[in-house]
């Protein structure tokens, strides 16, 4: 009995030496989850990262309203996520038309058993389920595009890092359901997490440009946007083209707008060298070129008449 | 007189609802349904609490949730109801005087299988008036006829699992692994039976033609799960096609049970 008490006594006092050693060392580990500041990062990990796209495609699910190929269909067509196409995050239309995964029933099983799931391709600021492919008049119908919202948060939740996540979610919060206070916080919160992005500067710029009507603010954020791509992307083999056209773009048009015709016409042709569409860019910069010397002819005056 | 004869003249409705009255009745004696309930409640209630971008009109994520936890507790209920009726007599000897009594063998068994698909309905009841009245309160409209066509489907669905668990009830040894067992069968119906033939169109024979009967084979409950177009508020589905899908769960109900009627007759009551 006395020989069971002292062991006991031993591995006690095993146990609390080895603790206080281990506990110095587990504040400073990298991987101590201890210092996640929420609960899914405390109980999960990196692991949640995994989960974070499956969540975005939650959301493109939603927007299909439900129509989406599973794992077993051809998802060519939903390669791309629509979701963030058609909120101009990310360039190009998918290959295959939309409608293309669900093929031909093969059996009658098959062909009973489509009545009873989505099947119907439609899109949720389109009138979703309500306006099949027609262009909804209905603002109530048209901000059914809420219903992507929780699963595009809980996205962002997962993996801060995804920057899509906050350029489509405020693209959609201030376009559709006029919440722009709500873009704005949550564009700055990812750009709390990544302080470089240019997608979320750029997006950030949209916000005050098309919704507070706040042109010098956006264009220096837009600048900004413009800078930190040239930093990061301008080395790359495969540089960010698409966004690089969209800020330069954005930029073009707004010094137009007020009249800087030269800055105006620099960013025209940077956005030249990247645009799938150079001849389009090359108009514009014509016009601009002609705005420009209009422009300087009107603050000069008619050339003087030699006297004779 | 032949056996079959025998069998349709000693069928009384009288003793089949005797016995599913206390199937019945066991269903709100035991904290089963209660606990799921309370469960679904709560985990509904939680996840409507949480503030999406203050946006109170949010409600399909809520929907999906809520029809998600409601059918896996209706399996669950139907599922462990039903595996323990002929073991639970079994094991408490309550079978013998059962049988001395004028309940036939196949009485028993529709008795114990209907009291479990009516208990399984009522609980339903409960499940799809609570998921109403939070999808109405958020969507603020109420679709009667596709929540009505939902419940009848899912109603249907759970019948077929009882079924198919009262003949597992007659074939494994244990209610534990009958329940196992049906659960993942039902589990990997619902997320693969749609789709095994375009699995088997990628397999080459004899394989493919064996996957291809057991598509056909198997008891397609995915008819049942209507859940998408409730949540993204489809219009409601044809009538013809409904009842379509009612006399297709009818036609598996059926053969389950009388594949059980059949072994039970033959199994000795120890």
């Amino acid at each position: 009995m006395r020989i069971l008490a002292l062991v006991l006594a031993l591995l006690l006092s095993i146990c609390f030496s080895l603790a206080t050693i281990m506990e110095s060392w587990f504040q400073s580990w990298e991987g101590n989850r201890a210092t996640s500041s929420t609960l899914i990062g405390l109980f999960l990990g990196d692991s949640r990262r995994l989960f974070a796209n499956h969540f975005f495609v939650k959301a493109d699910s939603y927007f299909h309203s439900g129509y989406y190929p599973t794992i077993f269909d051809n998802g060519q067509s939903f390669e791309k996520s629509h979701l963030a196409e058609n909120a101009g995050a990310i360039s190009g239309a998918n290959e295959t038309p939309e409608v293309a995964f669900l093929t031909a029933p093969l059996d009658w099983i098959d062909r009973f058993g489509r009545n009873f799931f989505p099947s119907v391709h439609t899109h949720l600021d389109e009138g979703g389920t309500k306006g099949r492919g027609n262009k909804s008049e209905s603002s109530s119908e048209r901000a059914d595009v809420r219903e992507i919202l929780p699963w595009l948060k809980i996205s962002a939740e997962l993996d801060p890092s995804r920057i899509e996540t906050y350029t489509v979610a405020a693209y959609w919060l201030r376009t559709r359901l006029g919440k722009t206070r709500e873009a704005e916080e949550l564009l700055r919160e990812g750009l709390r997490t990544n302080p470089h992005s240019f997608a979320i500067l750029f997006e950030l710029g949209r916000v005050y440009e098309e919704n507070r009507k706040d042109s010098f603010h956006a264009r220096n954020i837009w600048e900004l946007a413009l800078k930190n791509w040239q930093k990061t992307e301008a080395n790359k083999k495969e540089p960010d083209n698409f966004m690089f056209e969209q800020i330069t773009v954005r930029l073009a048009q707004l010094e137009e707008k007020d009249g800087q015709f030269e800055k105006a016409i620099n960013y025209w042709t940077m956005a030249k060298n990247v645009s799938p569409d150079p001849r389009a860019i090359q108009e514009r910069i014509e016009e601009a070129k002609q705005k420009l010397k209009a422009h300087f002819d009107s603050k000069t005056g008619p050339p003087a008449r030699s006297l004779k | 007189m032949s056996r079959s004869l025998e069998f349709e003249s000693k069928l009384s409705m009288n003793n089949v609802w005797a016995i599913s009255n206390i199937v019945i009745k066991e269903l709100y004696r035991r904290k089963d349904f209660y606990v799921l309930f309370v469960l679904t409640v709560v985990i509904t209630v939680l996840m409507g609490a949480i503030n999406f971008f203050n946006d109170d009109q949010i409600a399909r994520y809520l929907k999906e949730i809520c029809l998600l936890l409601i059918w896996i507790s209706s399996l669950v209920i139907a599922i462990t109801t039903t595996a323990r009726q002929i073991p639970a007599e079994r094991e408490n000897r309550t079978i013998y005087p059962l049988m001395a009594k004028p309940v036939s063998r196949s009485e028993l068994i529709l008795g114990k299988f209907l009291g479990s698909w009516l208990a399984c309905g009522l609980a339903l009841i409960c499940f799809y008036f609570f998921f109403g009245c939070v999808a109405s309160s958020r969507e603020g409209h109420w679709p009667g006829m596709s929540y009505f066509q939902a419940a009848g489907l899912h109603w249907l669905a759970l019948g077929v699992v009882a079924a198919l668990t009262m003949l597992g009830s007659l074939v494994f040894a244990a209610p534990s692994s009958n329940s196992t067992i049906t659960f993942v069968g039902i589990l990997g119906i619902l997320l693969v039976g749609r789709h095994l033939n375009k699995v088997a169109l990628q397999l080459t024979e004899p394989i493919r033609s064996l996957v291809y009967g057991f598509y056909f084979a198997i008891p397609h409950l995915e008819f049942f799960d209507v859940r998408d177009l409730v949540i993204h508020n489809y219009p409601p589905i044809p009538w013809k096609i409904w009842w379509g899908a009612v006399f297709y769960g009818f036609a598996y109900g059926a053969i389950f049970l009388v594949a059980a009627c059949w072994v039970f007759r033959r199994k000795p009551l120890n």
